[in-house]
C-alpha cells in the first residue's frame, strides 16, 4: 500500500530528528520495538538500568509484591520534590516558621496543595514501608542470600520514621511542639544517657548533658531544636537515606529476586 | 514481539551416546540463545516499565485527590503556656505512647523499641528454615509467621487504641462518648506486685521483694527451659546462640501483653521494683 503524504512527511521528520547528531549524542538506541533496542534502552539509561534487561514472566504479577517497595521509593521522590518547593518559602525561625506555613496555606500559588501532598505522602511512605516489610517477611524474601538487604531495609524503616518525626516539628504549631515534647520526654528516659533514665544519677547525667539535650540543643523544644530538626529533616537524613536506598536497590540486583520476580 | 515469544520445546532426537553433542530441543524465539537454556522471561521494556508507570500514576492520582479533599492539619501557634489534652504523638508512634500507660518511659519509649529494631534486624539470622523463600506460605513456616503476625497485631492494636480510643487525660473514650467531657479518674488503686505478695502471703518487705525478682527471673528461666526440654529438635536446629536470642526476644515480646494483662486484670503497677528502675 502506498503511504499517504502525511505518513511520508512524518517518517521524514522522524528520520531528520532521530538521525541527527544531537539526538544520537543523547540516545544510544533506536525506538525500543526490537529486542536489541529493548535491551539497549534499559542498559544505556541510567534510570532504567536499575532493572535487568529481562525478567521472568512471574515478575509481571502485581499480586506478588504489590508494588509496595517501588511505591515507597516513589513517595520518597514526591517528598523530595514537594519538600524542595516548601524550602523556598519556609525559614526555620521560631518567630516566623508558623507564619510561613500560613503563607503557604493562603498566599503562595500551590502552596497549600504542595504542603498537603508532602504531609500525606509522608504518611503514605510510612505505611508503604510497613506494607513492603510485611510482604518481604511473608514471602520469606529475607532468607539467604538476602539477609543483609533486610537489615538495610530495617535501617531504612528507622530513617523513614525519624524523617517523618523531625518533619512534624517544622510547622511550629501546637501539634508540632507537643508531639516533639512527648518524643523528647522518651529520649530523656533512655537508660544510662538520659537524665530521667535508669542509672543516670549514678553516672552524673544532668539535664544539660544528656541525650535529650543533644537532640534538642537545649533543655526545651525551642529555636535550637527547630534548627536541628530542620537540618536533619531536609539535608542529613535524606542524604543518608538515599545512600542506603542505593545499597538496597543495588543488593536486590546483585542478590537476585526471590520468588517469581 | 517479546510478550508473544513462545517457548514450545519438543524433543527431536535421542542423544547419540557416541557423540558429545546432540540436538536437544527447538525453541521459537526472537533472539538466539547461546549457552542458555530455554527461559520464561520477558523484556523489562515495555512489560515491567509499564506496570511501574501505571502504579505510580495511580499513586499520584490518589495522592492528589486526598490532598485536594483533605488538608494537612495546622493548629495554633506553638506555645508552652497551653498544653493540649490529650497530647498525642504521630500515629505511627502512638503504639509506644499507649504503652506508657503500662510501662515507664525508659521501657515503653526506649528499650522496647530498641528490642523491636534488634528483633527485626536479626530475623534473617535466627530464621534458619530454608523453606518458604520467595512465595507466600504459612504451612511451611508456622512458627515464624505466627510470631510475626502476633507482634504485628500487638503493634496495630495499640496504635488503634491510641488513635481512636484515647481522649482527655488519656482516658478510654468510645466513639459514641462525649469527647469534650472529662471522665472521672479511675477508682481502682494500682498496687505493686511486692505489696500484693506481702498482703496475700503475709511475708516481709525484703522477702517479697526478692520473691518478685525470682518471679521475673523465673518467667524467663521457665520460658527458656520448656522448649529446651519439650522441643529438642527446635533447640538442636537453632544451636545455643540462636536459641537464646530467639527465646529472649520471644519472651520479651510475650511479656508486654502479659504485663498489660496483669495491669488490667489485677491492678498491678509494677511487677518488679529496684532502686534504679521499675518494671
Amino acid at each position: 500500500m502506498k503511504k499517504s503524504f502525511l505518513d511520508r512527511l512524518s517518517d521524514r521528520l522522524t528520520e531528520l530528528v532521530t538521525e541527527s547528531q544531537i539526538w544520537k549524542a543523547i540516545f544510544r538506541h533506536g525506538f525500543p520495538d526490537t529486542d536489541v533496542n529493548r535491551s539497549l534502552v534499559v542498559f544505556t539509561n541510567v534510570f532504567l538500568h536499575l532493572h535487568p534487561v529481562k525478567v521472568r514472566k512471574g515478575a509481571l504479577k502485581v499480586r506478588f509484591a504489590w508494588c509496595a517497595g517501588g511505591l515507597t521509593f516513589f513517595f520518597f521522590l514526591v517528598l523530595t520534590f514537594t519538600g524542595l518547593f516548601l524550602m523556598f518559602y519556609y525559614v526555620p525561625d521560631t518567630r516566623r516558621a508558623y507564619n510561613d506555613i500560613k503563607d503557604l496555606q493562603t498566599v503562595i500559588f500551590f502552596g497549600n496543595l504542595t504542603r498537603d501532598m508532602h504531609r500525606w505522602a509522608a504518611h503514605a511512605m510510612v505505611f508503604f514501608v510497613w506494607l513492603h516489610m510485611m510482604r518481604v517477611f511473608l514471602t520469606g524474601s529475607y532468607k539467604p542470600p538476602r539477609e543483609f538487604n533486610w537489615v538495610v531495609g530495617v535501617l531504612l524503616l528507622v530513617m523513614t520514621l525519624v524523617l517523618s518525626w523531625t518533619g512534624y516539628l517544622l510547622p511550629w504549631d501546637q501539634l508540632a511542639l507537643w508531639a516533639i515534647t512527648v518524643g523528647s520526654k522518651m529520649a530523656e528516659a533512655t537508660p544510662l544517657i538520659g537524665v530521667a533514665g535508669p542509672f543516670a544519677k549514678e553516672l552524673g547525667i544532668t539535664p544539660s548533658n544528656d541525650i535529650r539535650f543533644m537532640l534538642l540543643g537545649g533543655t526545651i523544644v525551642g529555636q535550637s531544636a527547630l534548627l536541628r530538626f530542620y537540618v536533619i529533616h531536609c539535608i542529613a537524613l535524606p542524604l543518608v537515606a538515599a545512600i542506603f536506598m542505593t545499597i538496597h536497590f543495588w543488593r536486590i540486583r546483585k542478590d537476585g529476586f526471590s520468588g517469581p520476580l | 514481539m517479546a510478550e508473544k515469544e513462545q517457548t514450545t520445546a519438543f524433543e527431536i532426537f535421542p542423544k547419540d551416546r557416541k557423540k558429545t553433542y546432540g540436538l536437544m530441543e527447538l525453541v521459537k524465539g526472537t533472539t538466539s540463545h547461546i549457552e542458555k537454556e530455554p527461559e520464561d522471561t520477558a523484556f523489562c521494556w515495555p512489560n515491567l516499565v509499564y506496570i511501574e508507570l501505571i502504579s505510580l500514576l495511580i499513586a499520584t492520582i490518589v495522592l492528589l485527590a486526598i490532598s485536594l479533599y483533605s488538608h494537612a492539619p495546622l493548629e495554633e501557634l506553638a506555645g508552652s503556656d497551653t498544653t493540649p489534652n490529650p497530647m498525642k504523638a504521630p500515629w505511627y508512634f502512638l503504639g509506644l505512647q499507649e504503652l506508657l500507660v503500662f510501662f515507664d518511659p525508659w521501657l515503653a519509649g526506649v528499650v522496647l523499641p530498641t528490642f523491636i529494631i534488634i528483633g527485626l534486624v536479626v530475623i534473617p539470622f535466627i530464621d534458619i528454615n530454608p523453606k518458604g523463600s520467595g512465595y507466600y506460605s504459612f504451612s511451611e513456616r508456622k512458627f515464624a509467621v505466627t510470631t510475626f503476625a502476633f507482634g504485628l497485631a500487638l503493634w496495630w492494636i495499640l496504635i488503634v487504641v491510641g488513635v481512636w480510643l484515647r481522649g482527655l487525660d488519656w482516658q478510654w473514650y468510645w466513639p459514641w462518648d462525649d469527647w469534650r467531657e472529662h471522665k472521672p479518674p479511675s477508682a481502682v488503686t494500682l498496687i505493686d506486685l511486692e505489696l500484693l505478695l506481702q498482703n496475700i502471703l503475709g511475708i516481709g518487705e525484703q522477702v517479697s521483694r526478692i520473691a518478685t525478682y525470682l518471679l521475673c527471673a523465673g518467667y524467663y528461666a521457665i520460658g527458656f527451659t520448656i522448649p529446651f526440654i519439650l522441643f529438642r529438635k527446635f533447640y538442636k536446629q537453632l544451636g545455643f546462640v540462636r536459641y537464646n536470642l530467639v527465646m529472649f526476644l520471644f519472651l520479651s515480646m510475650m511479656g508486654v501483653p502479659l504485663k498489660i494483662f496483669l495491669r488490667l486484670m489485677m491492678n498491678i503497677k509494677y511487677v518488679m521494683v529496684t532502686p534504679w528502675f521499675k518494671i
